[in-house]
């Protein structure tokens, strides 16, 4: 008789899957490679620099801010390094490293640490960065280069190029010094450090959905609702779905865990709102790109989209009367 | 073809059925059994025996204390040398008979056929039997053959799904005996009146799924008209958890039992596959369910195999006749392991429910520290009774009774695909599980406060 072995009592079930919640991130992190090194191929060594500036500036602000609260350190969870990569890929290459450095500790101080960490942020982090920047220090936020042999030199973004040929009355794609769809597809076009290229993005896109690590509802939805705006509108549709960091926020930020909601309904009705206000500001508001507000102020009514889309339980969640 | 519906959500568990293959083993000669007097949901037994009595195999000793209830029988001859308390598989204190094997197994004189004429006598046989539902959930029989008039059932359902990973019992029941499976379903047919049986069956496994048609074409082509033309078998996509009751009949029929209800409420009888045969061997020879096959498995166990046992043999002696533990074992399960019961002592008997032994060695036994909830919609995309698990857990640790309605805290069927795919390592289950708890302490306190204003 082995009486003498202790064995341990818990709640079934005992058994788990092998993904954690570091996989995740780091299949996020995975799925964001091939758009970095677009990025270089396009801005140059630069891009690479700024990004690593803002990685080491969100987990060093990380680690500080746990320690300052007195919380454990949770860095390991790699999630600070995701809100580091996906800031970089929305600032423009040629921005101080400084400024990018601030952007990162507000992300991960503000709008993740001071409402609770992962999980509890209701505004995507990198975003809140973002905007921060974007309102502090707005020329330098919209100081849009492309390499020319080793030099930057200045050019719009095809969004901006697209409103004045529009404006202009011919906007072809490829004519005027407007960016060809090929442009779009390879990145060689002006715009944000990780935003430019269509194919390394859905790379890394075709990546996580293939691991389930994101679902598609809201991507599938943001990009479509965009394509059919522009479709009402008259404008080119596959233009603006190629276009103005749409594919880098439908798919790596529309598709953040703890600010969208649960459901796929929810995610769909998030990824439609998306959708609709980006095209509003695109078309009639002051700013030629829009995703990263309209994926904020969805941000904000994530909550309600959850209480309007429960799932309804199988078998009607209403309490049967038991007959016998 | 049949058509299958299938279920939204689950998981994939690995399959682990490493025995699968293997011919269950008949094992004997244990020293001692110890008979817990409530195996089944419902009512305890009364206590028939007192120590010093000498008792045979198939002996009642052990008295239905209701309907819901279900007789006790000894699985050895030998001596009553105790009648104490043990701890039984819900964790309550119970009553149970431990008996000294004389090694002979000699069987009770009064064991014989039952005489089985119509539907009375068909239930009254079983309720005596001492049947209780053998995948696990240990629910009387009789009391299941026995559903409301009004509610008759069309569709007989047999669960062989075995969708749980490790255990191959069921399966093993198929292949060695599949004439008993179609038996024990052409007897319910016939007695209570179905006209229609369902096999529900995962498609990993091809070889019960051939061999539970040729028991049925064989029978339906020497006799076209009789009721084994109306047995079909259904495979159905091999995915956790396919063999839950609410997910089967989902699958197999396209109905959807309401919350709080039960199969028959959508005219549905569900038996498990080695129910139905213990009722074609029970017609055939009057031996009670004394014995039952298990797969005894998991990585701390030398030999893994699926034996044929006595119930009431302790799991340490059961695991030491089997070839003992490789290594030191940290955790033991009664079941699998998304569902499986945790036992605390390897002095627990085997149950007449147990269709698994798993034996998990200390790295696998270990408890995965919770983390914090990232939101990332696992839970909620995998529950296969579309709830939100995560918002349960919540609602459940800040004692919230209104977001447990809210969240339909009792419609969870406990399958444990949440807090197997959360990736925060979240304690899912445990704590729905205490939100159902709080819920019925509610339900209890309520009308008594009524009482006193």
């Amino acid at each position: 008789m082995s009486t003498e072995a202790r064995l341990l009592v818990s709640s079934s079930p005992h058994l788990r899957d092998r993904a954690t919640t570091r996989t995740l991130m780091l299949d996020v992190i995975v799925a964001l490679i091939p758009a970095l090194v677009a990025s270089y191929l396009v801005f140059g060594v630069r891009a690479v620099a700024l990004t690593f500036v803002t990685v080491a500036a969100a987990v060093l602000a990380e680690a500080a801010a746990r320690r300052i609260m007195k919380r454990e350190d949770t860095i390991s969870d790699l999630s600070a390094v995701v809100t580091g990569l996906l800031l970089a890929f929305n600032l423009p290459p040629t921005l101080p490293y400084y400024m990018a450095a601030i952007g990162a500790v507000v992300a991960v101080v503000v709008a993740k640490q001071l409402f609770g960490g992962l999980g509890s942020n209701f505004m995507n982090p990198a975003l809140v960065g973002r905007v921060l920047l974007v309102i502090s220090f707005p020329v330098a936020m919209t100081r849009w280069t492309v390499l020319d042999g080793a030099d930057a030199v200045a050019a719009a973004t095809p969004l901006a190029q697209l409103k004045a040929a529009a404006a202009a009355g011919s906007a072809v794609p490829g004519t005027g010094g407007l960016p060809s769809y090929v442009d779009l597809l390879l990145g060689t076009h002006a715009g944000c450090v990780g935003e430019v290229s269509v194919l390394a993005l859905l790379v890394g896109a075709a990546y996580l959905l293939a691991r389930r690590t994101i679902s598609p509802w809201a991507p599938l939805a943001f990009v479509g609702t965009v394509g059919l705006f522009a479709l009402v509108a008259g404008q080119p549709p596959l233009y603006h779905m190629m276009s103005g960091g749409l594919i880098l926020g439908a798919f790596f930020m529309a598709t953040d865990y703890a600010t969208t909601p649960l459901s796929w309904k929810g995610k769909l009705a998030f990824g439609i709102g998306c959708g609709l206000l980006t095209g509003l500001i695109r078309l009639f508001g002051g700013m030629e790109e829009g995703v990263s507000f309209a994926i904020l102020l969805m941000n904000i009514v994530t909550p309600h989209i959850d209480k309007w889309t429960r799932p309804v339980p199988l078998g009607g969640g209403v309490r049967h009367a038991r007959s016998a | 073809m049949p058509m299958t519906w299938s279920f939204s959500g689950g998981a994939h568990p690995h399959g682990r059925k490493g025995t699968a293959e293997a011919a269950t083993v008949r094992l004997d000669g244990f020293r001692r059994v110890v008979l817990p007097l409530s195996q089944h949901a419902g009512a305890p037994c009364r206590c028939l025996v007192a120590p010093g009595d000498l008792v045979k195999v198939g002996q009642r000793i052990g008295e239905p204390g209701g309907f819901v209830s279900a007789p006790v029988h000894a699985s050895v001859s030998g001596k009553v040398v105790a009648v104490r308390k043990t701890v039984g598989f819900s964790g309550a204190r119970i009553e149970a008979v431990e008996i000294e094997s004389d090694g002979v197994y000699e069987m009770h004189p009064d064991i014989a056929p039952p005489v089985v004429t119509d539907r009375a006598s068909f239930v009254a046989a079983i309720a005596a039997s001492g049947l209780v539902g053998l995948g696990g959930a240990s629910f009387p029989t009789h009391v299941k053959l026995s559903p409301p008039a009004d509610k008759a059932p069309d569709t007989l359902l047999i669960n062989a799904a075995e969708c749980e990973p490790f255990i191959a019992s069921d399966y093993r029941r198929i292949l060695e005996d599949p004439a008993a499976v179609l038996a024990g379903i052409l007897h319910v047919m016939h007695y209570i009146g179905i006209p229609r049986t369902a096999i529900g069956i995962e498609d990993d496994k091809p070889r019960a799924i051939a061999a539970l048609h040729a028991v049925i074409d064989a029978k339906a082509a020497a006799d076209p008209f009789g009721p084994a033309s109306h047995v079909e078998v259904v495979p159905l996509r091999t995915r956790y958890p396919q063999g839950a009751e609410k997910m089967l009949i989902h699958a197999v029929t396209g109905r959807t039992v309401p919350s709080g209800g039960l199969p028959h409420d959508v005219r549905v009888m569900v038996l498990n596959v080695s129910t139905v045969a213990f009722i074609a061997d029970y017609l055939l020879t009057g031996v009670p369910l004394v014995r039952r096959r298990l797969t005894l498995a998991g990585s701390a166990v030398r030999s893994p195999a699926n034996l044929d046992v006595p119930v009431g043999v302790p799991i340490g002696d059961l695991v030491e006749a089997a070839g003992g533990f490789a290594r030191t074992p940290g955790k033991v399960l009664m079941g699998g392991p998304m569902m499986g019961v945790a036992i605390d002592s390897l002095d627990s008997p085997i149950i007449k429910a147990n269709n698994a032994i798993l034996a998990l060695d200390e790295k696998e036994a270990r408890i995965p520290d919770e983390s914090v909830c990232i939101r990332c919609a696992k839970c909620v995309e995998s529950c296969p009774m579309r709830l939100m698990p995560t918002a349960i857990d919540e609602a459940s640790r800040r004692n919230d009774l209104e977001e447990l309605g809210t969240f339909h805290c009792n419609d969870c069927i406990e399958c444990g695909t949440c807090s197997f795919v959360c990736p925060a390592r979240r304690h899912l289950v445990q704590s729905i599980r205490n939100g159902k708890a709080q819920l019925r302490a509610a339900a209890a306190k309520a009308p008594k406060k009524e009482a006193n204003a």
